[in-house]
């Protein structure tokens, strides 16, 4: 364990001296700050204000920025090093592949999820600068929600990162990723299923498959959603199933996910070559 | 027996990079594998470093297994590799690494470099890919030296090093011990062979000639 440690302390000392650390902590940070000072807390816009319009303006944007930034990152890890020879300068060491790989998967954990949680808190200072109630139960939902994604696009990154051996197909390949991901969210999933007459059940399934739009359907779920909000696809499973269940769901399929595809990589790591 | 590759094979894209090759390294053997590029080379040792799962044959480093038992493998080998990569960590960082890593003292280390004519204690904040490349290959000399591993894999060690640098690397090379065991990839012969005593030739995935000299 104390070598996994290692591995993970020497991620997150090499991610703070990295120019893409400074712009991920700089646009989530800078985010809550422009919404702050453009006043987005003052205003009413469908039936939200305050510091719960706020955040959830953060998470929204959050949902469609932060899994591109993960993956396009996070990809690099283990694709880059086995590009320019580091990988096998550092396993030429006695070092297991378990701790040199999950050690790099807790780093990379860490110095994408502390900057967007920093951010979330950033805004509960504003929050509390400008007085008010403190929505604590969309706090916590929202800390649970961005655990949850960070770990599931980090599984996705590194499962990719182990298989493919150039860092430009590894790139690629992550933002194909991120596209369909998006393009299943609610309005494409209707889109879809009024062209070419799916089955709702099947439309139901690729929803609650996507973990962008159960993050998405999650976030919303704690206000009053409203068809207009979330779109006729999250309407309905929330409405099916209901929100302590779809919170529940929310949270943990993803983590579950993000752990399959963080083990499959590792599966991939042990069994394929390392070169 | 120190190595015992028996009969491997191994395809890249459907081309045989290593093609039926046997070879045994005892306790004490100086080698230097040459040969042109594409020959194997480079895929052999990294077999034998357990970076590679060969299609066929078998592989044993003090008998055990590169790929299922690689800690205890990498314990006893030391390896240089042609060019100093790209790492990002600063040399306090790395040496950590190497020295939790590998269990070794980080005085021998920075002993290691001294010889070497390589200051740490001045370089200690600085990235390792920030180093010129002597400084980059002295300190991979060090770190090879400073771990007294049964066996020592050079692939083209010298390659970034001046003439002088050299001849202190070969200097320290003489003091090693003689039941410790090198394996050199080089295409200077000439330089190194008052420390070898046995020349293997690659050729198209085999070894095509092994002798003592």
């Amino acid at each position: 364990m104390k070598k996994l440690f290692l591995v993970a302390y020497l991620d997150v000392r090499e991610s703070l001296r990295s120019k893409w650390f400074y712009v991920y902590t700089v646009v989530f940070g800078g985010l809550m700050a422009l919404f702050f000072i453009t006043g987005i807390s003052n205003s009413v816009i469908m039936g939200f204000t305050g510091l719960s319009r706020m955040l959830l303006i953060f998470i929204q944007v959050t949902i469609i920025i932060l899994p591109i930034f993960i993956l396009i990152t996070t990809v690099k890890s283990i694709s880059g090093d086995r590009e320019s020879n580091v990988l096998e300068y550092m396993l030429s060491f006695p070092i297991s592949l378990r701790n040199y790989y999950w050690g790099k998967i807790l780093g990379r954990f860490l110095t994408v999820f502390v900057p967007v949680i920093l951010a979330l808190l950033l805004g509960v200072i504003f929050g509390l600068i400008k007085g008010g109630n403190l929505p604590w139960n969309i706090i916590l939902l929202y800390s649970a929600l961005l655990f949850s994604v960070c770990l599931i696009f980090l599984g996705i990154a590194f499962f990719i990162s182990t298989l493919v051996k150039s860092t430009d197909i590894a790139v690629g390949i992550s933002f194909v990723v991120w596209i369909a991901l998006l393009a299943f969210i609610d309005i494409g999933l209707i889109g879809l299923m009024l062209q070419h007459r799916i089955n709702d059940e099947l439309i139901i399934g690729i929803a609650m498959l996507n973990p962008i739009e159960v993050f998405r359907i999650g976030a919303i779920s704690l206000f009053d959603p409203q068809l207009s909000v979330i779109g006729p696809v999250a309407y309905y499973i929330l409405d099916s199933v209901g929100t302590k269940l779809l919170i529940l769901y929310s949270i943990f399929y993803p983590i579950v996910l993000g752990l399959i595809f963080a083990l499959l990589g590792y599966v991939a790591f042990k069994k394929k070559d390392l070169l | 027996m120190l190595v015992e590759v028996k009969n491997i094979y191994k395809k890249f894209f459907g081309e045989n990079i290593l093609d039926d090759v046997s070879l045994d390294i005892k306790k004490g053997d100086k080698i230097v594998m040459m040969g042109p590029n594409g020959a194997g080379k480079t895929t052999l040792v990294r077999a034998i470093l357990g970076f590679y799962h060969i299609d066929k044959g078998s592989i044993k480093v003090s008998g055990y297994d590169p790929v299922k038992q690689r800690v205890k493998v990498l314990k006893n080998i030391s390896f240089i590799p042609q060019l100093p990569p790209p790492i990002k960590l600063s040399l306090k960082e790395m040496i950590s690494f190497i020295v939790k890593s590998s269990n070794i003292s980080e005085e021998l280390i920075f002993q290691e470099a001294y010889k070497m004519d390589l200051d740490l204690n001045y370089n200690l904040k600085k990235q390792f890919f920030k180093l010129s490349g002597g400084m980059k290959q002295k300190l991979l000399i060090a770190i090879a030296l400073s771990k007294k591993s049964s066996l020592l894999i050079f692939d083209e060690p010298t390659a970034n090093l001046d003439p002088k640098s050299r001849d202190h690397f070969y200097d320290l090379l003489q003091g090693l011990d003689k039941q410790c065991s090198t394996l050199f990839i080089t295409h200077r012969l000439d330089e190194i062979k008052n420390l070898v005593n046995r020349q293997i030739y690659m050729e198209l995935g085999k070894i095509v000639e092994d002798e003592q000299i």
